[in-house]
């Protein structure tokens, strides 16, 4: 076997100098009827070519080269060849927690940098050194809002991205948690803030919105946030797409943001692994979960960083820890971090006027076809909208397909009352004869029909 | 062991110590101290649709005041990243032998093939006729992954190790709960990981601790006492923390069973069984895999990981949504949401489904002959290990060692020096320190974990440092509690970090920071040149 560093001759040699008859008495140990005494029923060993071919074939059967519409908490950006380069060099690639900073200065530093741009970009104090993502993320963050306040409510508003509301349902149901949904107002997408005001009462440990939220609709984040301190709660802002922040104003009326970073860099791969990572001020920093890295001095007085406030953690902490978590997102915020650097303080900006640009235009384009139009126009967006169209979106899509180019989402799988509306979103990837292409697809159907 | 610690014609800075002699590293400033205005590492292609005025779209949501984020050319930021990269130990540099870690080999075809345009670009909400390929891949994971834990069933779903034991202890309480009463506690080993217990407070049970026996492993008696009608389950990683394989474990499984509660596994340390022994087998009901431990995931510096949660067919029904089904009629794979009793999301999409191309590739690469041979290789380097340091070093646990072995710091302890600076010493001699303190149940532990990847030729070297540590112990114990020697840092003021923490870099800090350590004043801004 290729990965395995002996020669047979070793292998006896060192079972000689144990002691031991042979490999197997080593395992006596295990009852003999739990040995196994067969195979294991995998494929067989490949050479390093076949395993090449067998998952070039599977990405062709995924095919491939199609134009895509879909963003959604996962969104595609264009990605710096660098930040592969410099991931895979092995010093990052296989190194681990750096519980020994005196050999793995290179990863701390590269998370304390990780950490002040988190915090620069949200707004907030400081940020830690990464969680899974922006799902469990956000409930951590509902977790972590309860031990500041000592309340066990919540209140969410429904135009968080589904799936993180399934995570928190997921996470909040053992611990006796009960969360409400919050409605969205008609005409701007955004949450009512009269429903989120009549929701929270002097139980409530937090409210948690997301901005931009799933309609691609920023919230007002300064008048949710007078609404949930007004009864003592804290305000969570969820933030999926992250490069909005080049652009929109950071929720700094927040006590807490709980972010996907995914966009900063990090390859779609079907779903994962992203990086979600907590942000927050300073007076709440004991009650976060996760890793942080901090600064301090050597035995000579030269600067360095280590991995602090770990009385936190479940290492030290076992049951009363903030949060079980151990393994994060390292290399993924180590990606984030080269993202960042590459675009820069002008970089983001202008990366995030251009996806505004994109989808302002793709949303006039699409919306000016018959039987189209924009839904939650009364409030500001960044690079998603929502399409609303009088032929069904499956009567649509396939014809989008045939010219390689991958729709809107159906929204009606979570809004039922949403029927026939569709979450566009167009980053700067997406081209204007992609939207001409789309444009023209949807009139055809709308003529016909 | 080679050393010229003695040889006075060779300056101290450039002596050999074993397998290692100091070089140069580069001195590299934070990023933020790097930047100048004006400078760019990017461009954006020219804008194919009308600019548009983000002061007018946007009004009072527009951001007015841009991050404090560097402006760096792109040679600049290869060499920041790349120096900063030389500052680490890893794997690829040598042995790395973090008990409980299982830092193997990270082979490079899993990252190429993760990386494949039609894998790497796939959005997760694209139909699932547009993914079967990707879908595909994660069925003949999940396929390799029950034979191999000898389970019915799996979710992918998991995030990392943690995560799983999150989404296996909901899957126990959501089946206790069918079964009308939810119960109240779950039982841990005092030689567990710190996640168990978290876990379990987490899932909302309450954690009962459970003594260790005089092997280190489960006491039986203990245990028949303390199983009750309110045992949910007990969490139990075998082999245990001190790398012993319970042998009782069928009895073990039986005691729970006969009360109603059920055997959870923490399969941190199944690189001890792949190919030799499966957990379903033995009476396991439900167990999480660490993608990034046994199946070559790279560590990352902490992350991504991936924790898999294998289980009998009962606790089936609960499993996270959605569930991966394949269509008997057409062969094609889908997502099913319909999962009435699932015990919910436990993550947004499917997981880390870049991780689990990395570990199909492994198990491709290995073959069932390749993990079995695997495991084999982890259980002797860490016998080989055992035999050769235990004249020296106190082995609490005679018990027979599967893939780590646990010593403890006694004999040192006696001469001042504990496991934390026999681990800091290690790292003059060019490895990675073992993993400190760790289990609890070893006062003063030193586990030791070196997997399969280790040669003959590194298993020596590190028996050899180990060693002559000891002998340092014995002769020269300073030099042993003041190490490393030979880092870029020495020691770090641990209590200062944590008593105010810093935790961010920020604008107004003077661009020279100098701090006077024990031994005088030092410019700690790096990328100035001390005269």
């Amino acid at each position: 076997m290729r990965y395995l560093p002996k020669s047979p001759a070793e292998r006896k040699q060192m079972l000689a100098e144990i002691g031991a008859r042979s490999i197997d008495s080593l395992f006596e140990v295990i009852p003999a009827e739990y040995r196994l005494d067969r195979d294991l029923d995998v494929p067989r060993q490949q050479a390093e070519s076949e395993i090449i071919d067998y998952f070039r074939a599977a990405a062709a059967k995924n095919s491939t080269g199609y134009a895509s519409f879909l963003g959604a908490g996962a969104y595609s950006h264009y990605r710096p060849v660098i930040i592969d380069t410099l991931v895979q060099r092995g010093e990052f690639l296989t190194s681990y927690t750096p519980y020994q900073p005196e050999i793995t200065q290179g990863t701390l530093q590269a998370i304390f940098e990780f950490q002040t741009m988190i915090a620069e970009l949200t707004g907030m104090d400081v940020a830690n050194a990464s969680m899974y993502d922006g799902s469990t993320g956000a409930a951590e963050a509902v977790m972590m809002a309860v031990r500041v306040t000592g309340r066990h409510k919540a209140v969410v508003a429904r135009t968080v991205h589904p799936e993180y509301r399934e995570v928190l349902a997921t996470y909040a149901k053992h611990q006796g948690l009960p969360s409400t949904l919050a409605g969205y107002d008609q005409e701007t997408g955004r949450v009512d803030l009269a429903a989120l005001d009549a929701q929270i009462t002097s139980e409530t440990a937090a409210v948690l919105v997301q901005s931009p939220n799933f309609f691609g609709v920023i919230e007002d984040i300064p008048a949710i946030a007078a609404i949930a301190h007004a009864k003592g709660a804290l305000l969570i802002v969820s933030i999926a797409e992250a490069v909005s922040l080049g652009v929109v104003r950071p929720p700094i009326e927040a006590d807490i943001v709980s972010m996907e970073a995914q966009s900063f860099g990090v390859a779609l791969s079907y779903g994962g692994p992203y990086c979600g990572v907590i942000a927050a001020k300073e007076k709440y920093l004991r009650q976060m979960p996760g890793r942080l890295v901090g600064q301090t001095f050597d035995s000579n007085g030269y600067r360095g960083f280590v991995l602090t406030l770990s009385t936190r953690e479940q290492h030290i902490r076992r049951e009363k820890a903030t949060s079980n978590i151990c393994t994060n997102q390292a290399l993924v915020a180590l990606m984030a971090t080269i993202f960042l650097t590459v675009y820069g303080k002008e970089g983001i900006r202008e990366l995030a006027e251009h996806n505004l640009a994109k989808a302002a235009f793709a949303a006039e384009a699409l919306a000016a076809q018959p039987g189209a139009k924009l839904l939650f126009t009364g409030a500001p967006r960044f690079h998603e909208f929502v399409l609303s169209t009088v032929e069904e979106p499956s009567q649509w899509s396939p014809r989008l397909l045939d010219e390689k180019i991958i729709g809107g989402l159906e929204l009606s799988r979570w809004y039922p009352e949403l029927e026939n509306a569709t979450l566009w979103c167009a980053t700067e990837l997406i081209t204007r004869a992609h939207i001409d292409t789309a444009a023209k697809v949807l009139a055809a159907g709308l003529v016909e029909a | 062991m080679t050393t010229d610690a003695t040889n006075p014609a060779i300056p101290n800075g450039q002596r050999t110590l074993g397998k290692v002699r100091p070089h140069q590293t580069q001195n590299e400033s934070l990023v933020f101290e790097k930047s100048s205005p004006g400078k760019r590492a990017y461009k954006l292609p020219p804008l194919d649709v009308p600019a548009v005025d983000p002061a007018v779209l946007l009004g009072s949501e527009h951001r007015k005041v841009a991050g404090l984020l560097p402006e760096l050319s792109e040679i600049e930021i290869i060499r920041h990243f790349t120096r900063l990269s030389t500052w680490n130990y890893a794997i690829d540099l040598g042995m790395y032998p973090l008990g409980s870690c299982t830092m193997k080999y990270n082979p490079r075809v899993n990252e190429f093939v993760s990386r494949i345009e039609g894998l790497a670009e796939a959005h997760p909400y694209r139909p699932d006729s547009l993914s079967q390929g990707v879908l595909e891949i994660i069925d003949l994971l999940q396929r390799c992954l029950i034979d191999i834990t000898g389970m019915d069933t799996i979710t992918l779903q998991p995030a990392a190790g943690a995560h799983g034991e999150f989404t296996g202890i909901l899957l126990v309480r959501a089946w206790h709960e069918s079964q009308g009463n939810p119960r109240r506690k779950i039982l841990i080993p005092d030689s567990a990981h710190g996640t168990n217990p978290a876990t379990a407070a987490i899932c909302g049970y309450q954690v009962e601790n459970l003594k260790s026996n005089a092997e280190g492993g489960i006491d039986l008696d203990a245990l028949t006492r303390q199983v009750d009608e309110e045992t949910a389950a007990l969490m139990l990683t075998n082999p245990s923390t001190i790398g012993v394989f319970e042998s009782q474990i069928h009895k073990i499984a039986d005691i729970l069973h006969a009360k109603g509660a059920l055997l959870y596994m923490d399969g941190a340390n199944m690189n001890a069984l792949v190919g030799k022994a499966r957990p379903g087998d033995f009476g396991v009901d439900v167990m999480h895999l660490n993608l990034h431990k046994t199946f070559s995931t790279p560590h990352g510096g902490g992350g991504p990981g991936s924790g898999p949660v294998a289980c009998k067919a009962f606790l089936e029904p609960f499993l996270p949504t959605p569930v991966l089904t394949r269509d008997k009629d057409s062969a094609k794979h889908h997502w099913n949401y319909d999962r009435p009793q699932s015990v919910g999301r436990v993550r947004a999409f499917y997981g880390n489904t870049g991780m689990f191309i990395r570990a199909l590739a492994y198990i491709l690469a290995n073959g069932p002959d390749g993990l079995r041979q695997t495991t084999e290789d982890a259980v002797l380097n860490a016998n080989y290990i055992r035999s050769k340091l235990e004249d020296l070093y106190d082995l609490p646990y005679k018990t027979a060692s599967m893939h780590e072995v646990v010593f403890s710091d006694k004999r040192q302890a006696a001469k001042g020096v504990k496991t934390g600076d026999i681990a800091k010493r290690l790292i003059d001699y060019g490895f990675h320190p073992y993993t400190v303190s760790f289990p609890l149940i070893v006062h003063g532990a030193l586990m030791i974990e070196p997997t399969e990847s280790e040669s003959l030729e590194e298993l020596d070297l590190f028996i050899a440092a180990m060693r002559s540590i000891a002998k340092e112990v014995e002769e020269t114990p300073e030099l042993v509690k003041t190490a490393p020697h030979s880092t870029r840092v020495s020691r770090l003021d641990e209590v200062q970090a944590a008593r105010k923490p810093i935790l961010r870099w920020k604008p107004e800090t003077p661009a020279m920071i100098v701090h006077a350590g024990p031994h005088g004043s030092h410019d700690a801004m790096e990328n100035l040149p001390t005269v």
